[in-house]
This record gives structure tokens, sequence and C-alpha cells, in this order.
């Protein structure tokens, strides 16, 4: 299959938010520090996949329904600019998502603190490449409702399945075994490399 | 510019932050309180194998005259590493310095060499008036939305007074934080506890009361500040206050417990009316709300009239003046400042509502003026005030002025400026460092001391 690709980076781009503290397992244990609890962190990582998921499936649902009018060259033109200037914006402005959801909140302002976080980077965004390309495996020029609908589910569970794992895998480790001393030297500059790599993929769709 | 790995003087916890390098220079506001000179921050070599242990090693002076420079911070700390507002690749090389009186504020670069800081920006008083609507700048802390900066008036110099945001890296002045100030109109010193989404602010007064000296009238009437205001951090709406009573005037600085998860602090209140007396309230949540208690008093002294300034004389009696405390990053010791009398008092705090005395030297005072091993003068003045505490809690350092136009009400015969330095014991008990002494040049006052990389007053963690 030549659609073995997009499923990797899918999953690629899961881990990555997933070992991304910003995005959420530093949430997570830091709830279950406050509350001295591994059950906490557990449950925390189910809001946060939620919120990342959708998130992304915002972005998924704009591109199908886009896609069912407009034409495919025209959509990844259209989709190379939108990348291209949130990795503008990104290296511009900074990555300040000034969201006001505190250490106390509940389930549902984890939810839609990772929905918020997710959307302001864009993440949604640099999936789209990758679902375009699976869609035209089967549907030459075309991306509508009707064959774009199962590939996008699919494409939301790979990221969002490998984006929890890796989250839970570095929530649990750092919580129960590493210690938040990693913080120190381990928290590179996760966003530094996300608007370097959303300005790659834009540059390569305007190009390709 | 973003860093590729967090600041290293970041840490997660207060536990992590005790163990960090010890300071070896240390940041200090010096005014003219003739405003005939430039303000400074001055830099002082606080590391004892060095040559010039306890000297002024480096100035940046201030553009303008009659700043008033009195309490300034860092523009990025600890709490940059927190989960819901992360940044932690911003760097802590920036003071951000105000200006009580001018109402303008000094970004200072102290990386390329931080023995000699530069001024990068200045922003001037009418840029925060139309931005903020604020005015008589007061105190820093950077956190989760940028560096708060709070205000004690509006732009006219009346009530109320509040804070305003600044961003971390431009230094924009983003405008007023409160979204639904409720009943406060004062304002004075503010913190938080990021655990518990909750700031808390104290109250002084309108710069009418206070810019040409206390004024007898709005104290003993009790109309300076006697409150303390909880709000929500994040939705910037007031949810409570606590009114201290009519007998307690000047409800000051506030010091949170370090530990995130904590839900508890401590207050200084500078006088009572009833007896001159001092005290520390601790607040603490009570069920859904947050409640105070009166766990430290100190008693005035009784003194020979002749000795007293004319504000005191009537009372015979020396106030104690506690006008500022300072909490040990473990949350165990609360250092208390005695401007009147002289002390710097230590009090185990292991149990917040029941603090226990360990430790006490006297310095300065309004009639002790007790003097220092390596002053060469026998007699000082001043008394403890400013206080800041090293990361590991083993150095306090402080300063003697406390406010240009008050500083004279309590010692008519001038203050003549030095910065101290203290040991505290392991399991306390504090003495002088004998070999630091720094006989401050005349022309300014010291105030507020800040340490490289942090202190026990800069930072902020999500994290226990």
């Amino acid at each position: 299959m030549t659609d073995f690709w997009p499923w990797i980076s899918l999953a690629g781009l899961g881990a990555f938010h997933g070992a991304n503290p910003a995005m959420g397992w530093l949430f997570a244990v830091a709830l279950g520090l406050h509350r001295q609890s591994v059950r906490v962190v557990w449950l925390s990582l189910v809001p946060i996949a939620i919120g990342h998921a959708a998130s992304i499936a915002m972005v998924l649902i704009m591109l199908a329904a886009f896609g069912a009018v407009v034409d495919l060259r025209n959509l990844q033109f259209v989709t190379a600019l939108a990348i291209l200037g949130v990795a503008g914006y990104l290296g511009f402005y900074g990555h300040r998502h000034r969201v006001r959801v505190g250490m106390r909140t509940g389930m549902t302002g984890l939810a839609l603190w990772s929905f918020l976080v997710a959307t302001s980077h864009g993440a949604g965004l640099m999936l789209v490449p990758a679902v375009l390309n699976l869609c035209l495996a089967d549907h030459a020029g075309i991306v509508g409702m009707t064959n774009s609908l199962p590939v996008s589910l699919a494409a939301i569970s790979v990221h969002t399945v490998a984006m929890l794992a890796v989250t839970a895998a570095v929530a649990l480790i750092v919580f129960g075994w590493l210690g938040l001393q990693a913080l120190r030297s381990a928290w590179i500059n996760f966003d530094r490399l996300w608007t370097i790599a959303l300005g790659a993929t834009g540059l390569i769709l305007l190009i390709g | 510019m973003t860093t590729w790995r967090p600041d290293p003087s970041f840490y997660p916890s207060p536990r992590m932050a005790a163990k960090a390098p010890k300071e070896t220079i240390a940041y200090v506001a010096a005014f003219d309180p003739d405003r005939q000179r430039p303000d400074a921050i001055a830099v002082i070599d606080v590391d004892p194998a060095s040559a010039s242990y306890s000297q002024i090693v480096g100035q940046v002076d201030m553009p303008n005259v009659g700043d008033e420079l009195h309490h300034f911070g860092w523009n990025a700390c600890s709490s940059c590493l927190c989960p819901n507002a992360p940044h932690p690749h911003v760097e802590r090389r920036y003071l951000v310095v105000p200006g009580l009186r001018s109402s303008r504020l000094h970004i200072v670069d102290t990386k390329p060499d931080p023995r000699n800081p530069r001024i990068v920006r200045v922003i001037g008083p009418s840029e925060i008036a139309d931005r903020a609507n604020y005015s008589r700048l007061h105190t820093i802390h950077c956190g989760p939305e940028g560096i708060y900066v709070n205000a004690l008036a509006d732009r006219d110099g009346n009530a109320p007074g509040g804070i305003f945001l600044l961003d971390h890296d431009s230094f924009d002045v983003l405008g007023q934080w409160e979204m639904d100030r409720g009943p406060q109109r004062l304002a004075y010193d503010f913190w938080w506890h990021l655990g518990h989404d909750t700031m808390i602010t104290s109250e002084w007064g309108t710069p009418d009361t206070f810019e040409n000296g206390l004024v007898p009238e709005v104290l003993l009437g009790s109309n300076y500040g006697r409150k303390l205001h909880f709000w929500d951090l994040h939705k910037r709406k007031h949810l409570q206050e606590i009114d201290f009573g009519e007998e307690h005037q000047l409800v000051f600085e506030l010091r949170p417990a370090h530990d995130p998860t904590k839900a508890y602090g401590f207050v200084g209140c500078v006088i009572s009316l009833k007896d001159l007396s001092a005290s520390i309230w601790t607040w603490y949540r009570d069920g859904d709300q947050w409640a105070a208690k009166k766990v430290i008093e100190i008693p005035a002294e009784p003194a020979d009239p002749d000795l007293l300034p004319p504000v005191l004389k009537d009372f015979k009696a020396v106030a104690p003046l506690v006008t500022d405390i300072d909490l040990s990053m473990d949350d165990r010791f609360l250092y208390v400042s005695c401007w009147g009398t002289g002390d710097m008092i230590q009090y185990d705090v292991s149990d917040p509502l029941a603090p226990k005395e360990t430790g006490r030297i006297r310095i300065g005072g309004i009639v002790s003026r007790a003097t220092h091993p390596k002053a060469a003068n026998g007699a000082l003045n001043g008394g403890p005030q400013m206080v800041e505490i090293s990361r590991d809690g083993k150095r306090i350092y402080f300063t003697n002025s406390l406010y240009g136009a008050i500083d004279p009400q309590f010692y008519p015969d001038g203050i003549d400026g030095w910065m101290v330095k203290l040991d505290a014991g392991d399991n306390g008990g504090i003495s002088f460092d004998e070999n630091f002494f720094v006989d401050w040049p005349k022309g300014h006052r010291p105030h507020q001391v800040r340490l490289e990389g942090g202190d026990c007053s800069s930072d902020s963690y999500c994290y226990p």
C-alpha cells in the first residue's frame, strides 16, 4: 500500500504531542501530585485525550466540508497557506496560551484546556496533508463527506491513540519513577520544534 | 527569544528550589529620599569566597530623578513550569523595576554582565495610565499570564488601586487584570496560591495619604487599609474580603505557603491603634471560605518620651512596626522585621496557627540604636526592614529604610543606610554574619533585596 506513510506520520504526530509536556502529561502529573493519587493521573488522561481529539476532529470536519465543494489543488494550496500562517504566527508571537484553566479544574475543564491548547497549536491542521493523501489513494480528486468520513475517523483514532499512549507512558514514568527533576533538563523547546515542523510541512505542501 | 532548555533557575517545586546553588550576588533597590539624584539598582557581592564580599560591586542608575524605587521583581520565574500555563523557555534575565512615586517602569537586563546590568526599556507613566489606568507601581510577580504589576492608585492618584499585566517577552502593557473587583478599593501587596487558583491582595492607602508621610488623622481614624481580598486567579474575580477591624491598620506584606498544596499564608499588620502592637495573621481555608486569625502579637516597648519621635512621644512607647515578613522555602520559618524596635524575629511556623519564636536579633531601632560587629559607627539608625531569604533558607539579608517620606517620621535624625546578613541554623536560631555589613553610600537608602537566580519571595510553584 502506498498509504502506509500517512498512517505513520499521523501516529508520529500523536507521539510528538504526547511527549510535549505542554500538551497534557504534565497536567496529569500535577493533578496526581496535588491529590496524591496515581488514579488521578490515569483519570486525567481521558479528558486530555478527548479534548485533543475534539480539536483535530473540528479541523477534519472543516476539511470534509470544504473538500466536498473545492477542487483538491485549491484545497491543498489553502491548507499550505493556513499551516504557514499558523507557523508564522507562532514564530512571531510565540506560544502564548493564556488559557484560563486553573489547577483546581475538574475533568470538563481539563478537556476544554486540552482542546484549546491543541487548537492554538494548529494540531489538527498538521493532520490534513496525511488525510488528504489517504482520501486520494482511493478516490482521485474528490474529498467529500462519504469517502473522507471513515478515513478521518481512522486518522483521529490513530493520532489520538498514539498521543494517549505516549502521554500515559510519560506521565506514569515521571509520576512514579523519574520525578519532576526531569522537567529541568528534558523539557526541550517543543514549541520551537513544532513551529519548525509546521513551517516545513507548509512549504512542502505548497511546492508539492 | 526563547531558549532550547528551561531556564536553569526554574524549579518545579519549592523542595527542589531549596537545593539550588548559592547566590553570589544580590540586587538592591536604592533611592534618594531628597529626589535630587537618580535612584539605582545596586549589585552586592554576597559570595563569602570573594575578595569584594559585602561590597557594592556594580550599579545601574535610573534615567530620571524621583522614581522612589521600592519593590521590583524578575520577568520570569519557576511558575513558567506550571502545566496550565507553560512557557518555560523564557529567560529569567530582566529585572522589572517600578518607581512607586514616578509610576515609571524600568526593564533592566542582567544577562550580558550580571554585575553591570543595563536598562533596556523604560515604560512611561502615560503608557501605563492609557493602557491600564493605573499609577504608583508597587510590587512585581511573574505568574501564569505574564508579569503582574500592582499599583496603589488609578491614573489620577485616586482609588481604586489594582493590578495590570505586562507581557514577559515584549514588556508591553497588556491592560488591567481585574474583571470584577467587587468592593476592593485600596491596594498594597499581592500574591497567590497557584495550587488553589486564588490571588490575595492587601491594602495601604491612596497617594495623598502616604506620599507626604503617614497622616495621623487617617491612621487614628482607622482609614488606612485593614482588609485582605481573595480573588479567583483565572476568572480575575473578587470572591471574598476579610476585614481585620478598626483596631488594625496597615495590613501589608503577604507570604503564602510555597507548597502549592497548602492553603494558608501569613500577613503582617503594622500597628494596632489600641496599644501600638504589631501582629501577624494566618489566613487559611475554612470549608469553602477563607478565614484569618491573629497568631502573633508583638507588643510595644515602654520608652522614655525624650528618646521618641514626635509621632510616638505621647504614647511613651516604641511601636514594633512590622513592615516586612518573609517565609522560608520549606514553609518552616517566618522572619518578621520590627522596623521600630529594631528586632528581626524568627518564628517556627510549622504549625501555621501556633508559631513559636526560635530566634531574635536586634539592630538599629528608634530607641535602642543597636550596632553591628562590623559597623564603624556605634549606634545605627533605621531598623530591620525589607527582608529576603536565600532559597536554601540559610542566609537572610535585610536593609533598613522604609519609605522616603515616612523614614523621618520615625527616625527624625535621618537614616544612614545599611544592609546586613544573618546566618540561620538548621533547626532555628539566627546570628549576624560578622563579616557582612554594607555601610550604604550617603545619598541613597537601600530598600528591597533580590537574589541572583531567585529567592523566597520571587518564585511560585505548581508542584509540591
